[in-house]
């Protein structure tokens, strides 16, 4: 009789035991699954090729002082202002400390006392310093000209921010709570402006920055085609890189500095 | 010249424990400050998105340049063949390896993600600096640690020179590394100078020998073993001629600076308007890290006395902590140039407005853990020279001296 019961209570426990497995397996696995089948759903199926040379053009002269809606909208798009001031920190460490893809500077001419404002960002040189150094290859160059940093194999060293002569990138400083699923992000690794490379691998052609702008002062596109907005406006436009000394061949150029 | 026989450390017991104690302890509160950072990020610490190393970095540093000059007394014994720096080759390899270690423990621990260290040592680019370095810092402590096999197992001590000679031509290959790390930084007015790397290795010459006469004299002096007073005149000297290097690669390095407009602005801020950079460079590297030892140093009555020379280490060490301070955080500090002929009137991220430099204010934490690579550097050093044979039993003018008259 005991040996009976044993052997239900048995069966019964094999049963919760396999049925539990199977909905842990579904928990940790379904998410995996439904991410790949989204991924595959993009429409670029074939890797980035140097076909592209995704850039932009910033005309100056049509950045109004005082706007701040290229920035509002990059960090909207990649969750930056969902990122809280951590308790305790002040509020001038806490701007000092929290991520900024791109930023609105104010210059004056030294000689002539004309005043430009320009947003400023990861410039996505063809020969990117942060790249250079970074000693895993985190900080990586894609084929089509997108400078971005691989959040897998980032020790958080920060010696990419070190070289980037724009200072363009950030070091995530504090825990994240929100993690956006098209900017992924964690504490203790380094990131910045990836031309919003969620939107063009899914067939987009589109920054956020260059959509909020509606003065038109940034242009973006395929520099490589000659037929695209941003080789038109080249074209047309004198156009500099800033530090151009550097020669870094930048893919983010601008009219009037 | 009489033969040399080493002893372990014969510190009485509880001193030796004691000092151990106060070690560990220093060593553990280094490592709460870096699980409190490593839990909260580094809001909690000074650094930013502008002064991206901080503290800790300077201590790190400081530790690897040292440890590459650590080791330098006992290239001197066998690759240049000075008979009398051969009695003092173990511990200097010993030392090599146990600062070399300390740095490297703080540097690894103010990553921002330290668990990624098995990333770091599988996935390499080695078009960075940074990658070479991992290279040699792990080669150099594989290196020194067969050269100190061979000088310990008598057997082995006919490739003694062989492998000296090895360690001492990697040493500077590491040092060139380390300085090189600021010497490619283009981005920077500061760096980005071929001569960073030579000035590293010199700089290392001298805080690698301070840091190893400090050790040697309380060492021999807590177990009174006797120590020669030629020897430390020799030792002492030395580290005066290379602080004298220092002193002249400092000038060479800001009068070229000088030389070319672009670099006005930073030499102006470093040397003139840098506020506390300005006063670090002048108080801690120049006169406290370089005229002060040296007046000490060559100073016919005090260069004699033991004390006086400790001083002069210590101060050496110390303008060794304020030069890198200076070359990591104030070069961090002084705002790039990314417009010449503007002037940044209003930034949305702190691109030097005005020129005004970038803010940061060490944090406590940051201290401690340098702090802790500092004492976990002489705790395994202190163990070493207790459970092995590192240290002579007398280094007394006779037996160092072939040609002491007695």
């Amino acid at each position: 009789m005991s040996q009976q019961t044993d052997h239900l209570a048995d069966k019964a426990r094999r049963q919760f035991l396999t049925k539990a497995t199977g909905v842990a397996a579904a928990t940790v696995v379904a998410p995996g699954v439904f991410l790949h089948s989204v991924g595959n759903a993009a429409p670029r199926e074939e890797p980035v090729n140097d076909s592209v040379r995704w850039g932009m053009l910033i005309d100056t002269s049509k950045c109004a002082d005082g706007c701040n809606d290229c920035v509002a909208a990059c960090d909207k798009e990649n969750g930056l202002d969902q990122l809280i001031k951590p308790e305790g920190a002040s509020e001038e460490q806490w701007d000092m400390q929290r991520p900024r893809w791109i930023r609105s500077v104010k210059l004056k001419n030294n000689l002539t006392g004309r005043v430009t404002t320009l947003p400023m960002m990861c410039q996505h040189c063809e020969h990117p310093p942060c790249v250079d150094v970074c000693p895993t290859g985190a900080s990586f160059r894609r084929a089509d000209g997108i400078v971005m940093v691989d959040r897998h194999t980032c020790i958080g060293c920060r010696y990419c921010m070190m070289a980037c002569p724009y200072n363009a990138r950030s070091f995530i400083h504090e825990n994240v709570q929100l993690k956006p699923t098209a900017t992924p992000r964690g504490k203790g690794c380094v990131e910045s402006c990836n031309l919003c490379v969620h939107r063009l691998d899914n067939g987009l052609n589109t920054t956020a920055c260059q959509e909020a702008c509606d003065k038109g002062a940034i242009v973006f596109g395929d520099l490589r085609d000659p037929e695209s907005a941003v080789s038109q406006a080249l074209a047309k436009y004198p156009a500099v890189q800033i530090r151009a000394d550097l020669k870094l061949n930048t893919g983010v150029r601008y009219t009037d500095v | 010249m009489k033969k040399i026989h080493y002893r372990e450390w014969g510190i009485d017991s509880p001193r030796y424990w004691g000092l151990l104690a106060v070690l560990a302890a220093i060593v553990a509160i280094g490592g709460f400050a870096t699980l409190f950072m490593e839990h909260e990020g580094h809001w909690v610490t000074g650094m930013t998105n502008q002064i991206v190393w901080g503290t800790p970095h300077v201590f790190a540093i400081f530790l690897i340049v040292a440890a590459s000059g650590a080791l330098n007394v006992a290239s001197i014994g066998s690759v240049f063949g000075q008979k009398m720096y051969k009695p003092l080759a173990r511990l200097s390899g010993l030392m090599a390896i146990t600062l070399l270690v300390g740095g490297l423990i703080v540097l690894v621990l103010d990553l921002g993600q330290p668990s990624r260290l098995i990333v770091a040592m599988t996935t390499y680019n080695f078009k960075s600096i940074f990658a070479w370095n991992i290279y040699l810092y792990v080669g150099f402590i594989a290196i020194v640690a067969v050269y100190l096999f061979t000088m310990m197992e008598r057997k082995a001590n006919d490739y003694s020179k062989g492998v000296g000679v090895l360690a001492f031509v990697w040493r500077l290959a590491l040092t060139t590394g380390t300085g090189s790390i600021f010497g490619f930084l283009v981005a920077r007015q500061g760096y980005d100078a071929a001569i960073m790397a030579p000035m590293f290795i010199i700089m290392s010459f001298a805080y690698g020998l301070a840091l190893y006469l400090l050790v040697l004299m309380f060492t021999f002096n807590t177990d009174s073993r006797p120590l020669g007073d030629k020897l430390i005149r020799r030792l002492k000297n030395l580290l005066g001629v290379f602080v004298a290097a220092i002193f002249y690669f400092t000038v060479v390095y800001h009068l070229t600076n000088l030389y070319g407009t672009e670099n006005h602005a930073y030499e102006a801020f470093i040397l003139r308007d840098g506020g506390v950079y300005t006063w670090t460079f002048w108080i801690g590297w120049v006169l406290l890290g370089m005229i002060a030892p040296m007046g000490i140093l060559f100073h016919p009555a005090l260069g004699m006395q033991r004390g006086a020379i400790t001083i002069a280490a210590l101060l050496v060490v110390l303008g060794g902590l304020s030069a890198i301070y200076v070359i990591v955080i104030g070069g961090q500090a002084f705002p790039m140039s990314m417009f010449p002929g503007y002037t940044v009137v209003e930034s949305g991220y702190y691109d030097g407005v005005n020129g005004m430099a970038r803010h940061y204010s060490p944090s406590l934490p940051e201290f401690l853990l340098g702090l802790g690579g500092f004492a976990l550097a002489l705790l395994v050093t202190f163990i070493g020279v207790r459970i092995m044979q590192f240290l002579p039993s007398s280094l007394s003018d006779d037996v160092t001296d072939p040609h002491h008259a007695s």
